[in-house]
């Protein structure tokens, strides 16, 4: 099922309790409408992530997660013959004529299906998000050239398993590397940046439901304002829900300097950070 | 259309942004699935297929701006009529006097009171009426003038008084304030409303602009160089803010690419004890080799940085490049000089913020002996004699950071070869363009015999290919031991 306008998705994720913005919609609706995969990059915890399940939920797809670490290889995103098996069926039967035994023994029985093989080979219609695709190696990234342009896996025993279903691919980067160009190139590029003032309202109102709407608000804007400081690690839009929460714990309903410098620890992670706010705030 | 998008490609490769023919096909592809009339869906669609790193991302949007300038507010502009009979009315008083183009000896005081209560009001469709009447006014376009808009940019906002509205808005939002947090919020927020004003004036600048003389020609003066391009010694204060922001993640990038290269490399010899354990739990099969990693050294880092004023960001930047890369080197200890110079490794420790750093080195190392213009020669020699012995070994590569700018003093280039001998490598960098070297007070000619490399690094791309080369042991020069 696809959306007929990039309003549609909106509305769709919307429900799913996800507020895209106008880009994230239109570039959302144009991967539907080209069949190509989203790379999604942008700083931590601005919500990647959050984008692939909301969309998952929005189209009642099952969603498919390889998380992606250093080392990954092959046999853990793809799939693996299971050595122990195979030595077993081979064991157990000594008489058997070896031609026979290797047809056997190299069949979809004796196959562990891994994240990609299992999109692809999904009856249903899936959405496979690729995550943090960084941290793999240049090289680990040609693995998933042949399934992000032409949705199949050719493996050399058993020959190519096409897509019954083409699956909705999301890649995301933290962008600790230049992705190479052959990946990209497969891609549609979707940055999202830290949300503006009127959409991070929004966020925060509908995450947290119980907040005023206008602590939000000035919520909103002193997290816009943090974030202008040079500092190491600006605060995501994960930390001010977190901010939020503490704010609601706190029963705190109006900011002053005060309040803010004593929940900073919420919003940053470095001391150096904290301090660096703090001072900016009682300066003002 | 497709005529429109070639062009575009085109001017997006000129700018430097890398677009493949399968990228460009995508585009068109997928313009035939959106509605046209929408500027919204068409940069939507031309951004995620052409533009593939975000660091590219202001010279599409230049492009962008200058290319389809003309398609968008038209359709918009219906859209204000119907809205905007209060503004219109207001407006329709203020454009009688003036009339079109001959405005430019009045009195422009109705368009700024029109503005200051467009921004109090928050009326975004009067602030439109009054930013497009301001540059019909204000202005002053000559058609057919190659310029970027830049200069009728400053004509306008100089006669609209946008820094007296700014200031006259702060009072009133600031009034409302109760506390000082409030106060540093309504700020901001008036910041926030004056570039957008700014921004509204300027992209309808570059729209008369593009009618005027056609995108491809607005595009190319508009065109500036990519951030990681831009000439660090001849770059703004605005373009050294951009190359600020994005020095810390280059440098993790650096860092992670680093780490990543030094752990996966070669996979190195067979470990026979780990593949013998491991093969129990296939019956003896050894079906999983295992390999012992291979560990290459680490080299260690010595910075001598030139800090004079004319050098000193290019300092701070490859200081702030190597330190952030540090888990690359055994050991990393720097040293600033102007005609003094003096050990500065303790200022940096992790987290360490490089400006105020740097502004605490100017004022408490020795690194100014008599008159504080650079004078390489006695710092070469104060090195030697001081920290020489203690800092540098064979294993120990020694980079120089400055512009070869001796003020006519003693160059001493037999401090700089006793250096060079006691280390493994000794890195020149200059920031300064190479036909220049040699030319006046530089003596770059003098020192460059000593030197295993004197490379010509001028902007960040350059800086970071620099550093990965140091880091990896593989790719470095190694000297006979003399």
């Amino acid at each position: 099922m696809s959306h007929a306008s990039p309003n549609e998705i909106a509305a769709a994720l919307r429900r799913e309790g996800y507020l895209p913005d106008d880009r994230i919609a239109q570039v959302v609706f144009l991967a539907e409408r080209l069949d190509k995969p989203v790379l999604v990059e942008g700083p931590a915890g601005v919500g990647k992530t959050e984008l692939a399940k909301a969309l998952a939920a929005a189209h009642d797809r099952r969603l498919i997660r390889l998380q992606c670490y250093e080392g990954l290889d092959e046999a853990k995103a793809l799939y693996e013959w299971n050595y122990r098996k195979q030595l077993l069926r081979i064991q157990a039967d000594e008489q058997a004529d070896w031609s026979e035994l290797a047809e056997d023994i190299f069949s979809e029985e004796f196959l562990l299906s891994r994240p990609l093989l299992e999109a692809i080979g999904s009856a249903d219609p899936v959405v496979l998000l690729i995550d943090e695709i960084d941290r793999v190696e240049m090289e680990t990234e040609a693995l998933l050239l042949e399934v992000l342009s032409d949705f199949q896996v050719s493996i050399p025993e058993l020959g190519t398993i096409e897509a019954s279903s083409r699956p909705m691919v999301l890649l995301t980067s933290n962008n600790t590397r230049e992705l190479s160009e052959a990946l990209k190139r497969r891609c549609l590029f979707l940055h999202i940046n830290y949300p503006t003032i009127e959409r991070e309202t929004e966020i925060l109102l509908s995450r947290v439901p119980e907040i005023p709407e206008a602590l939000a608000d000035s919520m909103a804007k002193i997290v816009a304002s943090i974030r202008s400081e040079p500092i190491r690690k600006p605060p995501s839009v994960s930390e001010s829900l977190d901010w939020a929460r503490t704010l609601l714990t706190l029963g705190i309903d109006r900011l002053d300097e005060n309040t803010v410098t004593d929940t900073l620890h919420v919003l940053l992670k470095y001391q150096a950070d904290i301090d660096k706010v703090a001072a900016s705030l009682a300066e003002s | 259309m497709l005529g429109i998008l070639t062009g575009f490609v085109d001017e997006l490769r000129e700018a430097g942004i890398p677009v493949s023919m399968v990228e460009a096909i995508d585009a068109a592809r997928g313009i035939e699935h959106i509605d046209l009339a929408s500027r919204s869906s068409l940069k939507a669609v031309l951004g995620s297929t052409l533009v593939k790193n975000a660091r590219h991302h202001l010279a599409f949007e230049v492009a962008f701006e200058a290319f389809f300038a003309l398609s968008g507010p038209q359709a918009g502009s219906e859209e204000d009529d119907a809205r905007s009979d209060a503004a219109r009315s207001l407006l329709s008083g203020l454009s009688g006097t003036g009339g079109a183009g001959g405005g430019d000896q009045d009195d422009a005081s109705d368009l700024v009171a029109a503005l200051l209560t467009a921004l109090r009001e928050r009326d975004d469709s009067l602030l439109l009426a009054v930013v497009r009447a301001a540059v019909d006014r204000l202005a002053g376009i000559e058609p057919g003038r190659p310029v970027g808009g830049a200069y009728y940019l400053y004509r306008v906002i100089r006669r609209l008084e946008l820094e007296q509205v700014g200031a006259d808005l702060s009072e009133v939002v600031e009034g409302e304030a109760s506390s000082s947090l409030e106060r540093r919020l309504a700020e901001e927020e008036v910041e926030r409303r004056l570039a957008q004003v700014r921004e509204m004036l300027r992209s309808e600048i570059r729209r008369r602009l593009v009618a005027d003389r056609g995108p491809r020609a607005v595009a190319r003066t508009l065109r500036r160089p990519l951030i990681e391009d831009i000439d660090l010694a001849a770059a703004t204060r605005d373009e050294l803010v951009e190359v600020e922001r994005v020095v810390h993640p280059l440098s993790r990038r650096l860092a992670t690419r680093l780490a990543q290269r030094r752990r996966s490399g070669t996979r190195g010899r067979l470990d026979i004890r780990r593949t013998m354990r491991a093969s129990l739990s296939t019956g003896g099969v050894p079906v999983d080799p295992r390999f012992r990693r291979p560990r290459p050294g680490k080299p260690e880092i010595v910075l001598l940085c030139d800090i004079s004023g004319s050098v000193a960001t290019f300092a701070r930047f490859t200081m702030q490049i190597v330190y952030a890369i540090g888990a690359q080197f055994s050991r990393v200890r720097s040293f600033a000089f102007i005609d003094g110079l003096d050990e500065v490794t303790s200022f940096f420790g992790p987290g360490a913020d490089f400006a105020a750093a740097m502004r605490r080195i100017g004022a408490e190392a020795e690194v100014v002996w008599l008159d504080g213009h650079s004078d390489y020669g006695n710092a070469f020699a104060t090195f030697r004699d001081r920290f020489l012995e203690d800092a540098v070994s064979t294993k120990t590569t020694v980079i120089v950071t400055g512009d070869g700018r001796s003020n006519y003093h003693d160059p001493n280039a037999e401090a700089l070869r006793d250096i060079a001998r006691s280390a493994r490598a000794l890195f020149w960098l200059n920031p300064e363009a190479q036909r220049y070297w040699d030319t006046g007070d530089s003596i770059m000619g003098l020192y460059a015999p000593w030197c295993d490399e004197v490379s010509e690094v001028r902007s960040l791309r350059q800086l970071e290919r620099f550093v990965e080369r140091v880091a990896i042991p593989a790719t470095r020069p190694m000297r006979p031991i003399a």
